[in-house]
């Protein structure tokens, strides 16, 4: 119970007649990698988008290192160490990767309304910036336009972003979603050291990723977690394998 | 240096020689057009911080211009009858001081951008530009038939007021004060843009998303953006009425929002000097089309969708280059 930073405590979402979430539960504990795995449709961005704020669930609660947050919105759970990466990037595209970088440092620095300071030119702000690019490796590209990076020097710009807030917890939506074999490996090296400064709830198609990264993984199917459990775990089980490894098996 | 702090430095001693030649040649009149342009491009100025940095597309900036307007007139006029503004529970007399002035349009201006703000940036996109629509014409129809300040006719205050130690008659002496005050405002503008805050402020407007993930509330940056925003362009509003010594609702109908939002366009949108440029043309385009037709507005119309089309960055963007994020 302790250990557990993130936990999400049998919450529920309906859209209509549609039960998006049902009675899920699961938690996030200290240096670990979570992964939550489920085929399309099964309500991983729905449950994401409730963990994050974006949604309020219909019931349940979510807590965050030991606090309620469930009536929270984005920006104070993000305060309180809760830090997303998008499934699709979202990064300010006209900035430089280095304004994107000290933005999130401005942010986890908390003061803002600071009207004559340059942040660029705050040693503070841009060696955190820095840093984060380097770690992600990111850091010749500082000067360069958002918009003119690769995709998947996007993704890596994403996880630098969330690097600068030194949160509690990750929340992240496939960072693998559109990488190549080799930006795949970069990422998941990048992720592999990250769980040690702050556990990960990661939400991954890529399957490959997810065992080789995850120390625990839950299965989402229909709303439901059907399975929590080691890699092995989740190998062997009998309902994961119909609902969802049996299809990608045979493909 | 870069080449838009060259056009920005042209722009603005170009901007001062204008009139100093005026005066030496003895031609009042462009002293007076200059100090229009003046004016009018620190009504720009404030837009454009909440039109360019923050992406706010206002259509109601005529309530803060208005609102300056009458600022000045209100308090000039019952200093000019010798009447007091109000007795009861203070005395509050009328006054003739500029700075005084300045300081009243500046404090209502703020508070009604709070209020105003607080309520439309709830909404967003079209809906946005309606509210600002509607509370702009709400303060129109309101100053139409408030008949204690002169109603449709508007308000005429016939002896300019005073700045300690100049004679603000005199048009060269007036356009310095306006000159300096615009001068200032570029300066605070160009510096907000480069802060935290701008950096925020510009982040969210290309993704309010990002911004919220990184634990910042893009509302209050965009309700402190339109503040800062309303409150230039209510000490345009002020100088405005004081250059014509004449106020009227005409200040704060919708046309007014529409060209101040013209001169940030044809300027150039987010570009600290871009309103400059844009009440440079706009001034320009009225004085010497306006002479040969009463209907110079459907070149200005030409122009409008010429920039919007072909030079989104507008004369700065022509002149400078694209905006380079600066590092």
């Amino acid at each position: 119970m302790t250990e557990a930073l993130l936990e999400v405590r049998e919450i529920s979402k309906s859209f209509g007649a549609v039960l998006a979430c049902a009675d899920v539960s699961l938690d996030l504990r200290i240096g670990e990698i979570h992964a939550l795995i489920g085929p399309n449709g099964a309500g991983k961005s729905t449950l994401i988008r409730q963990i994050a704020g974006n949604l309020k669930p219909d019931a349940g609660s979510i807590h965050l290192a030991g606090r309620d947050v469930t009536g929270w919105d984005t920006a104070s759970r993000s305060r309180a160490g809760l830090c997303r990466t998008f499934q699709i990037s979202s990064l300010a595209m006209e900035m430089t990767v280095l304004q994107n970088v000290v933005l999130g440092a401005l942010g986890r620095r908390g003061d803002v309304f600071r009207f004559f300071h340059d942040p660029l030119k705050d040693t503070g702000l841009v060696e955190a910036g820095m840093h984060a690019l380097e770690r992600v490796g990111l850091r010749h590209v500082a000067r360069d336009r958002t918009a003119d990076l690769s995709h998947g020097q996007r993704r890596q710009l994403e996880v630098a972003v969330a690097l600068t807030l030194s949160p509690k917890v990750f929340l992240m939506d496939e960072p693998m979603a559109g990488l190549g074999m080799e930006g795949s490996r970069t990422m998941t090296a990048v992720l592999d050291g990250l769980r040690a400064e702050a556990p990960i709830l990661l939400v991954e198609h890529d399957m490959d990723a997810v065992f080789a990264l995850a120390d625990r993984i839950s299965v989402l199917v229909y709303g439901e977690i059907i399975a929590t459990g080691t890699g092995a775990e989740i190998r062997a089980d009998p309902l994961v394998r119909s609902a969802y490894l049996g299809e990608e098996a045979t493909v | 240096m870069r080449r838009e702090t060259w056009v920005g430095i042209i722009l603005v001693l170009g901007l001062l020689a204008v009139p100093l030649w005026a005066l030496a040649v003895d031609e009042p009149y462009t002293i007076t057009l200059a100090t229009r342009v003046v004016i009018l491009a620190l009504a720009g100025v404030g837009l454009n911080v909440a039109l360019g940095l923050g992406g706010l597309v206002s259509l109601g900036h005529a309530v803060f211009f208005g609102l300056g307007g009458y600022a000045m007139g209100i308090l000039a006029s019952h200093a000019q009858s010798y009447t007091p503004l109000a007795e009861w529970p203070i005395l509050i007399e009328g006054s003739k001081s500029m700075p005084v002035i300045w300081l009243v349009a500046c404090a209502v201006s703020g508070l009604v951008a709070l209020a105003i703000g607080a309520l439309s940036l709830r909404t967003s996109g079209v809906y946005f530009i309606m509210i600002t629509l509607a509370f702009g014409q709400m303060f129109y129809f309101f100053s139409i038939s408030w008949p204690a300040y002169g109603g449709e006719d508007g308000l005429s205050i016939y002896v300019r007021n005073e700045f300690p130690g100049l004679n603000t008659l005199d048009p060269i002496q007036f356009f310095g004060v306006c000159y300096v005050i615009l001068c200032l405002a570029l300066l605070l503008v160009s510096k907000l843009s480069r802060s935290s805050f701008g950096l925020a402020l510009v982040a969210a407007r290309q993704n309010a998303e990002r911004v919220q993930a990184v634990g910042i509330e893009p509302y209050r940056l965009r309700l402190v953006a339109f503040v800062i925003s309303g409150v230039i362009t209510g000490l345009a509003g002020a100088l405005f009425a004081d250059l014509n010594r004449f106020v009227s609702p005409s200040m704060f109908t919708w046309q007014t929002s529409g060209e101040i939002m013209i001169f940030v366009i044809l300027g150039g949108v987010g570009r600290v000097m871009g309103p400059v440029a844009g009440a440079i043309m706009f001034i320009l385009l009225e004085h010497f089309l306006g002479g040969l037709s009463e209907y110079w507005h459907i070149y200005l119309g030409a122009l409008l969708l010429g920039v919007v089309l072909f030079a989104r960055g507008g004369l700065i963007g022509v002149l400078a280059g694209r905006e380079v994020a600066h590092d």
